[in-house]
Formats: structure tokens, C-alpha cells, sequence
């Protein structure tokens, strides 16, 4: 498999604010990836960067092979971008929308893929309607719509899930991922961690312009070991003092790190020992979040030691 | 160039779905100048030999040609760009040349429909002779073009509503109004005579003018080399504009 989208030593500056600071990150075809961080970690201006509507003070940035700015023609043909502000043309229908947006790519006649296009997304209905009078999140499907008028081989979606509701959020899914089936290469960004771990077979996290984790979902989850134990007892001061020491305590419930389930056992068992009477018992697996909270926790701490 | 022609059309589609608006306020903002002006001024005043209304015509025409050149391609771009749609005609492969050309053509459609519509209007008020139509059609042209062309800049340049009018007070308005639209130059005194010669509106007027009556206050050929001078200047900054990227591709 080919590299469908290369970004090379990437450094953007706004003013003095470094938004991008030395990324690398190498995407192949046919990958779902994932670009995680938190609130101005720097996703929207990479994403910018690699569709030429920010360029950047340093860096190579090639799509499918063509150089962003050199070729920027190939490349800007290769890649569609769903983008995070909620923007629309108020002039013109949706079919409109989706007819120019076709014709600046090139293509005329791109009826028959259109109609697709508005029927996956739930559109049909909309389809003469002027984008004025469309809810927000009628809005954000007909962004996705028109980033992929031109079938794109390399998908880029910017917060596509924000203010949308559950069915078209699952409806949205299926369709990318048919599309990412087919071969397509998707790059997403979110913050609903469920769906990136869901979804994405690779994930980067940025903080602060700079790539702090870039593995495999898989990898990422294995980084946080173990399981969690979440109790709630029928009186909290039943718990053996000696066991309190490992726990934490959160909403009247206690929570235990394991590492292995044949703590449970004995836990258990001191329990009852102590006349403990469990009301409630959960056990969950380490996901994303967990990943992600300890990463950049990570992050802060080894900044931290680098700056004494 | 099928994005030139995509873009092109998006644009000429833009200002025809308002076209209230876009076309008949202006047409009917031109007749009202005209009958107030040649109400009071029609019986006493010649100019050229000609009677005041059959003079006034002309100079209304270019100015709607060229305030609605102006205003198309300022307002769409402001619009994109505070709207944030602007994006959709940066994220196509469309090069800065083709950018250039939609806008431009697209400002000058719009205002040669203006001005079409303001002379067949106001020629019902004075009989109006077309000696040399080639003159007219090419300063119409250039001056729409001239004025699409720096409505992009002011486009482009202006982050608010308000900078663009700011722009279009300070700027295009004088240049406009003090061109010839209302008087000839030779009536005024000569100092003021000079400044005009330095205002690149009053030769497209005064050429205008000439496709009609055949007088001008200037030779025909000179105010086309001052306006395609204009024209190359005014687009050729643009074009730098666009390919820099400024404001438009941070
Ligand atoms: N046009 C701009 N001018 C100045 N600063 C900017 C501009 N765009 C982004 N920034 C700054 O760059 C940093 C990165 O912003 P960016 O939008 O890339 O973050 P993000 O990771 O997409 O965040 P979010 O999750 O909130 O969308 C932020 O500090 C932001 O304030
Ligand atoms: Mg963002």
C-alpha cells in the first residue's frame, strides 16, 4: 500500500504562537486514522495546512504523492475536507451546493453520484431546499456531502459528529466506513473518544502542536493495563480500613485499579469478612479516555521535567 | 477551466437570485437622479450642444456600470469571507488566475446589466444619438472590469462590513461622483479642471460619453490608453493579491 498522505517536520507559526511544531506523521492508503488532542492542540491547522488553506513556515506535505503547495492542483483533487466550522453558501439549494462544488473539481453531470450521496446522508428530502433554512445539523451533512462530490481518494472529517444527532451520527458512520472499505483513505478528528476507538485503526495524539502518541488503537489501550473496579456498599464506612488505602473514593462508589482479575477474589472476600454488604459492582476495561487522560498527563509531566 | 466556469457561473447565478436587488434598486436609484437633475436643470443647461438629460444619460449609465462592478465582486467575497464559505472555492483545485477571471467577468456582466437596464429606463426622457457604439462597449468593458477588479482587492483587503463601506465612501464614491457623471470638466474651474485629469474614472466616462455624442473633453484614444493603463495596474495588483494568498490563505 501506496502513502496516501505525508506531512514532514511541519511547523506553522500564528504570530509568536507555535500552533505546529515539528509534526511528522506518515498516513497509508487505506487507513482509518485517527488525530486526537485536546482544544488548540493544532488538529484544525494541520488539517489546514494539508488542504492549502494555511500555509505553513516549514515542512513537505504531500497527498497521494502530489506536494500540497507544488502540485497543489493533483493534491487538492485527491483529498476532500469536512471542515469544523459550520459554514454555508446562504444563495444557493443544497442540490445547488453540491452541482457547483462538483463543477469546481471539474466534473459535470455528477447527478447520479450526488443523489447517492444526499441518500446516505438522509438529504433526499432536503434536496431543493435552501441552505438558509436547514438545522445545524442538516448543515454539517451537507459539508460532508460536499467534500466528497469529487470521491476523494483520502477523506479528511474535522469534528463531522458535532451537533449531530444519533441516527445520522451511526448513518454517517456506516457510509465512511463503506467509503474507507472501498479504499478510501479517512483522517478523523474528534473529541467523542468512543468513536475514534470505535472506528480508527491508528491514532495520533497532538498537545501543543506536537505529536505526543502515534500507535495502533490496539497499542494505545494496552498502554493502560487492567481493569477497574467500581463497588458502591450499603454503609461506606463498611470497607476494611486496610483495603481503603488502595481505593479511591468517587460519588459514594469505591474504585479499585486490578491488575489481574484474581484480585477480585480476595477483595471480595475481605469484604464480606468485614460485613460489608455490595449494592452495586461494575467492572470496566481501561478505553481510550483513559489512554488519552494519561498521555497527556504524561506529556505535561516530562515538559515539566525538561523546563527544571 | 471548468472551475473558471463553474466559479463564473456560481457568481453571475449569485447576483441574479437577488436581483431585486442587485439590478432593479440600481436602475431605479439612476432614474430618480435623473429626473431630479433634469427637472431642474433640463431647460436652462447645454452641454456639448446637447440638451442636459440626453447629456446626463451617458455618464448615469457608466456610473451604475461601475458601482455595480464594484459592489459584485466586493460584496461576494466580504460575504464568503465573513460567512467562512470562502473555503469552498479555496479547497478546489481552482488557480488564482481563474479566481480572477469569474470575479472579474462576473462584476462586469452585472454591471453592463445595470447600466443596459438604466439606459433603455432613462432613454425614454431625452433622444439619445449612439455615434461610435465600439467606444462604448469597450469603455463599458474596461470600466466594469476596472471596478470588478478593485472590488476584489476591497474584498480581499476588508475583514468587516464596515471597512468595505468604509472603502466604497472614501473611495469609489468620490472617484465617481466627481468624474463628469453630472457636469462637464470644462465648467469648472481650472484648478479643479487638473485634479479630475488625475482621476481615472472621468476618462472612462468622458470616452463613454464620447460612443454617443461624438465630443468629449478629452481625445477618445488618450482616456483608452489612461483606462487599459488603469485596467493592467488595478489587475495585475490583484492577481499578486490572489496568488499571495493574502488574507485568504493564512
Ligand atoms: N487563524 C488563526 N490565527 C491565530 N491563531 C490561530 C488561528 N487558527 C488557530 N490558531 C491558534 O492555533 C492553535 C491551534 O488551533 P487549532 O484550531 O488547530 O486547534 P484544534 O486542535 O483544532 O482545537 P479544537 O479541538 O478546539 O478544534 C490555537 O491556539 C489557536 O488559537
Ligand atoms: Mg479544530
Amino acid at each position: 500500500m501506496g502513502v496516501a498522505v505525508s506531512i514532514q517536520q511541519l511547523v506553522k507559526y500564528f504570530g509568536s504562537l507555535r500552533a505546529l511544531d515539528g509534526v511528522s506523521l506518515e498516513i497509508a492508503e487505506g487507513e482509518f486514522f485517527g488525530l486526537l488532542g485536546p482544544n488548540g492542540a493544532g488538529k484544525t491547522t494541520l488539517i489546514s495546512c494539508l488542504a492549502g488553506l494555511v500555509r505553513p513556515d516549514q515542512g513537505q506535505l504531500s497527498v497521494m504523492g502530489y506536494d500540497v503547495h507544488g502540485d497543489y492542483r493533483e493534491a487538492r483533487r485527491r483529498l476532500g475536507v469536512v471542515p469544523q466550522e459550520l459554514v454555508f453558501d446562504p444563495f444557493f439549494s443544497v442540490r445547488e451546493t453540491l452541482r457547483i462544488q462538483s463543477g469546481y473539481f471539474g466534473i459535470r453531470n455528477n447527478d447520479a453520484w450526488i443523489d447517492e450521496i444526499l441518500e446516505n446522508l438522509d438529504l433526499t428530502a432536503k434536496a431543493n431546499v435552501n441552505m438558509r433554512r436547514l438545522s445545524g445539523g442538516m448543515k454539517r451533512r451537507v459539508l460532508v456531502a460536499q467534500a466528497l462530490v469529487h470521491k476523494p481518494p483520502v477523506i479528511v472529517l474535522d469534528e463531522p459528529t458535532a451537533g449531530v444527532d444519533v441516527e445520522l451520527r451511526q448513518g454517517l458512520w456506516q457510509f465512511v466506513q463503506r467509503l474507507n472499505r472501498e479504499g478510501h483513505t479517512v483522517i478523523l478528528t474528534t473529541h467523542y473518544l468512543e468513536e475514534a476507538e470505535a472506528l480508527c485503526g491508528r491514532i495520533a495524539m497532538l498537545k501543543q502542536g506536537r505529536v505526543v502518541a502515534l500507535d495502533t488503537t490496539s497499542n494505545l489501550l494496552a498502554r493502560v493495563p487492567g481493569h477497574t473496579l467500581n463497588l458502591r456498599l450499603a454503609n461506606a464506612a463498611s470497607l476494611p480500613l486496610a483495603l481503603r488505602a488502595r481505593a479511591t473514593q468517587n460519588e459514594g462508589c469505591w474504585i479499585f485499579r486490578l491488575a489481574g482479575f484474581d484480585e477480585i477474589e480476595h477483595l471480595l472476600a475481605e469484604i464480606r469478612v468485614a460485613g460489608g454488604v455490595i449494592e452495586d459492582l461494575r467492572l470496566t476495561q481501561a478505553d481510550l479516555e483513559d489512554v488519552f487522560v494519561a498521555v497527556m498527563q504524561g506529556a505535561e509531566a516530562r515538559e515539566q521535567a525538561v523546563s527544571r | 477551466m471548468s472551475g473558471f466556469r463553474t466559479l463564473l457561473y456560481k457568481e453571475v447565478l449569485r447576483f441574479w437570485k437577488v436581483s431585486f436587488q442587485t439590478v432593479a434598486a440600481p436602475v431605479l436609484t439612476a432614474l430618480l437622479y435623473l429626473l431630479i437633475f433634469s427637472h431642474v436643470l433640463d431647460a436652462q443647461v447645454q452641454v456639448h450642444n446637447v440638451r442636459y438629460a440626453a447629456f446626463l444619460i451617458p455618464g448615469l449609465v457608466m456610473m451604475s456600470v461601475l458601482q455595480n462592478a464594484f459592489a459584485n465582486s466586493s460584496s461576494s467575497l466580504i460575504q464568503s469571507k465573513v460567512m467562512g464559505s470562502v473555503i469552498f472555492i479555496l479547497l478546489p483545485p481552482i488557480s488564482y488566475v481563474e479566481f480572477f477571471l469569474a470575479y472579474v467577468v462576473a462584476a462586469m456582466l452585472r454591471g453592463l446589466m445595470v447600466g443596459l437596464g438604466v439606459l433603455v429606463v432613462t432613454g425614454w426622457f431625452a433622444s439619445l444619438s449612439f455615434v461610435a457604439p465600439g467606444w462604448i462597449l469597450v469603455f463599458a468593458i474596461i470600466g466594469g472590469g476596472i471596478m470588478g477588479s478593485l472590488g476584489m482587492i476591497a474584498g480581499i483587503w476588508a475583514d468587516k462590513f464596515d471597512q468595505l463601506s468604509g472603502f466604497q465612501n472614501f473611495l469609489i464614491m468620490p472617484l465617481t461622483m466627481l468624474s463628469g457623471v453630472f457636469y462637464s470638466i470644462h465648467s469648472l474651474p481650472v484648478f479643479w479642471q487638473r485634479v479630475s485629469h488625475f482621476n481615472p474614472v472621468f476618462y472612462m466616462i468622458d470616452g463613454f460619453r464620447f460612443g454617443f455624442f461624438g465630443v468629449s473633453d478629452v481625445a477618445p484614444a488618450t482616456s483608452l490608453a489612461v483606462v487599459a493603463v488603469s485596467f493592467l495596474v488595478v489587475a495585475l495588483t490583484t492577481l499578486a493579491l490572489l496568488r499571495s494568498g493574502y488574507k485568504l490563505r493564512y
